[in-house]
């Protein structure tokens, strides 16, 4: 929000000018006097629109704005990885291999003497892109499916609900191997096998929320309008369900990273030679004896980054947090 | 009946039965029986009061005129209209002159949209208007409630009770509605922003002829609100009539129970009056009891009250009581329930 004005700081919120607070019970109204009903020296810091708190709580919050820097360089990295490194990540040099960390290859050469800093970086965008994919088609299903459920109830609820506990008793791991196995190995795939995966989360987390926001009595007033019900989701459920799904994606994009280079260490995303994390960490396994310190890039990278997505949801909650947000 | 007489709503015999589900398979093991053959009407610009404990079916009757709640019986005609018999875009745009102000300001209001979309809301879903006509609309309405327009751009959390309710009352407003319906719109604020709110209520009525149901609790308020009183106890209404006279002299013994629970700003009187204490709890609504549900906890109850439900009966200045007491025993026939028949039953 633009248009918020900041409180004047110059008054003391707390005192009272005068007898501007006459609010005594036999006090008649009296139109276009703003003073009687909204002193505005009674205004606090109430006043601040959720929109204009959130970046303040959000900063407040340390270690989550190091995850979230540390995320928005990694995803700049991968989007810009061919100005960044203009070689090829597949290019390999047989008389430089497992060589450690040097000033010419930060993170060394693998066992084809690639080098491992640009593996990663090209690596980076498959696994977020396939994590993005993962978690915007869950979402894309979903949140018709959530605010449909939850606001229709009854039969098509209940059905809804008893496929997702379908889908959900199955380890999502699982799930996900058996669908790729099907469809085939590759990044998209694995993405799409995914989305299985996580849709029902969300289409519960999203039901779960409609159903308690339509007991509200906005949303009674809403009809009492004469609202359409597509306009009181649009309008008056969607925005009250937004925060806690917003941090729902973040920790399922970390655990959809970790799923996706799960996957690709067992061979069913990307394929060699393409890099992508989970396919140099099998890549790496293979040279264990040889050089072992090649595992530690790619498991370091899956690790800090899964570990960054889930502080930024935890920061994402607090800064969100449905408490906080009305006041 | 021309169209001049005829009043602007007509409710008959509402009912509503909630089911009672239970297990797996929904199965109903019970029926509440939460409005049960109510009947009443609110004229042009009149406020009507509605009142009656905890429970006794009063929202739901606005709810179900609102048709908010689908009644399962009765009819509700608004200017002759059966408002039961409107489906889906009939019903939308006869929901513009019915109005609702609902009880608790702090969730009758999104916390995440700003003023201008809160009281802009009926315009968005009635009328096609640019931002800015709707803007203007806005700040019109919020002048009507007396508030200021720079609060377009805040949200709900920025204001007080009496400021939300406000806000409620302007939004209702908005598509200058024939009839609002305003669920005990004071009970969630304090003391001394109740009276401002039913000022305020009292003071549009007069400018701007709208008609009210104000349902409460509190007979003192819906005394100082409305010209007539409807009185509500266990989803039926036992007594309606002028509210000068339901309030000094009222017709059935439950009015009486709720009037003496008032207490008297003067400790002396205080003191000396006896206050009629109800016994227990109202039945539930799950259960209701034979005869005339008022029975289990009226002092004056007699044989007949047991089994017979009793009839509407016209008082003497045009209200209806529904007590045994004016057709048979002591043969009341709408006067008042005097002090003698306090004293001799005891």
């Amino acid at each position: 929000m633009t248009d918020w004005e900041a409180p004047d700081t110059g008054v003391d919120p707390f005192v009272t000018s005068g007898d501007d607070r006459r609010l005594d019970a036999t006090t008649e109204i009296e139109r276009g006097t703003e003073g009687l009903w909204t002193p505005s020296s009674l205004l606090t810091h109430d006043d601040v629109p959720s929109h204009v708190g959130f970046w303040k709580r959000f900063r407040r919050n340390k270690v989550a704005t190091v995850a979230a820097i540390y995320l928005i360089l990694l995803i700049l990295a991968a989007i810009f990885a061919k100005q960044i490194i203009p070689q090829n990540p597949n290019y390999q040099n047989l008389l430089q291999i497992n060589m450690r960390p040097s000033t010419a290859h930060w993170f060394g050469q693998d066992d084809l003497g690639r080098d491992v800093f640009a593996r990663i970086i090209y690596g980076a965008r498959i696994s977020l892109e396939a994590s993005f994919l993962a978690v915007a088609l869950a979402l894309v299903v979903a949140i018709p499916l959530g605010l449909f459920a939850g606001y229709a109830a009854g039969a098509a609820d209940m059905v809804l609900m008893r496929i997702s506990d379908a889908i959900q008793v199955i380890p999502a791991l699982v799930l996900a191997l058996v669908i790729t196995g099907i469809l085939g190995p590759s990044t998209t795939n694995v993405a799409f096998a995914l989305a299985v995966v996580f849709a029902p989360g969300f289409v519960r987390l999203i039901r779960g929320q409609v159903v308690s926001v339509r007991e509200e009595s906005y949303v009674e007033a809403s009809r009492s309008i004469g609202a359409k019900p597509l306009f009181i989701i649009r309008k008056r459920i969607l925005h009250n369900v937004a925060s806690p799904l917003i941090v729902q994606a973040a920790v399922t994009f970390g655990f959809a990273l970790l799923a996706e280079a799960s996957l690709s260490f067992l061979g069913l995303g990307a394929q060699e030679p393409t890099a992508s994390w989970g396919t140099m960490l099998t890549r790496a396994f293979g040279q264990v004896y040889q050089a072992g310190w090649l595992l530690w890039i790619p498991g370091g990278a899956i690790a800090i980054t899964v570990l960054a997505f889930n502080l930024v949801g935890d920061g994402l909650r607090d800064a969100l947090g449905t408490e906080t947000r009305g006041a | 009946m021309t169209a001049e007489d005829q009043p602007l709503l007509r409710v008959r015999g509402l009912e509503k039965v909630f089911p009672v589900k239970k297990g797996i398979m929904r199965r109903t093991v019970a029926q509440v029986r939460a409005v049960d053959g109510v009947s009443f009407d609110v004229g042009k610009g009149e406020i009507l009061g509605l009142v009656g404990e905890s429970g006794s079916g009063k929202s739901t009757t606005g709810r179900l005129i609102l048709r908010l709640i689908e009644p399962t019986a009765g009819s509700v005609e608004l200017e002759g209209q059966d408002v039961r018999a409107l489906r889906g875009e009939e019903l939308r745009k006869t929901r513009r002159d019915m109005q609702m102000v609902f009880q608790d300001p702090y969730s009758s209001l999104d916390p995440l949209a700003t003023v201008a979309d809160v009281v802009g809301e009926p315009f968005q879903v009635h009328f096609k208007m640019t931002r800015k006509e709707r803007d203007n609309k806005v700040v019109e309405l919020l002048e009507q409630v007396g508030m200021g327009s720079h609060h377009l751009r805040r949200f709900p959390a920025a204001f007080s009770g009496g400021q939300r309710q406000r806000i409620a009352v302007a939004r209702a407003l908005a598509l200058e509605p024939k009839l609002i319906i305003a669920d005990e719109p004071v009970s969630a604020l304090d003391m001394s922003t109740q009276s401002q709110v039913v000022n305020l209520l009292l003071d549009l009525q007069e400018r701007l002829g709208v008609a009210f149901l104000f349902i409460a609790h509190d007979l003192s308020i819906v005394h100082h609100a409305s010209r007539r009183i409807a009185v509500m106890y266990l989803g039926a209404i036992v007594e309606v009539g002028d509210a000068e006279e339901v309030y000094a002299r009222p017709r059935h013994p439950y009015s009486e129970a709720l009037i003496s629970a008032i207490p008297v700003p003067d400790p002396q009187a205080e003191r000396d009056r006896t206050r009629i204490v109800l016994k227990g709890d109202p039945p539930s609504p799950l259960n209701p009891p034979s005869g005339c549900r008022y029975h289990t906890r009226c002092a004056y109850a007699m044989e007949i009250c047991n089994t017979v439900d009793p009839e509407p009966t016209p008082t003497v200045n045009g209200g209806t009581v529904s007590c045994h007491l004016h057709t048979s025993g002591p043969m009341l026939n709408g006067r008042p329930i005097s002090q003698s028949l306090r004293n001799t039953s005891g």
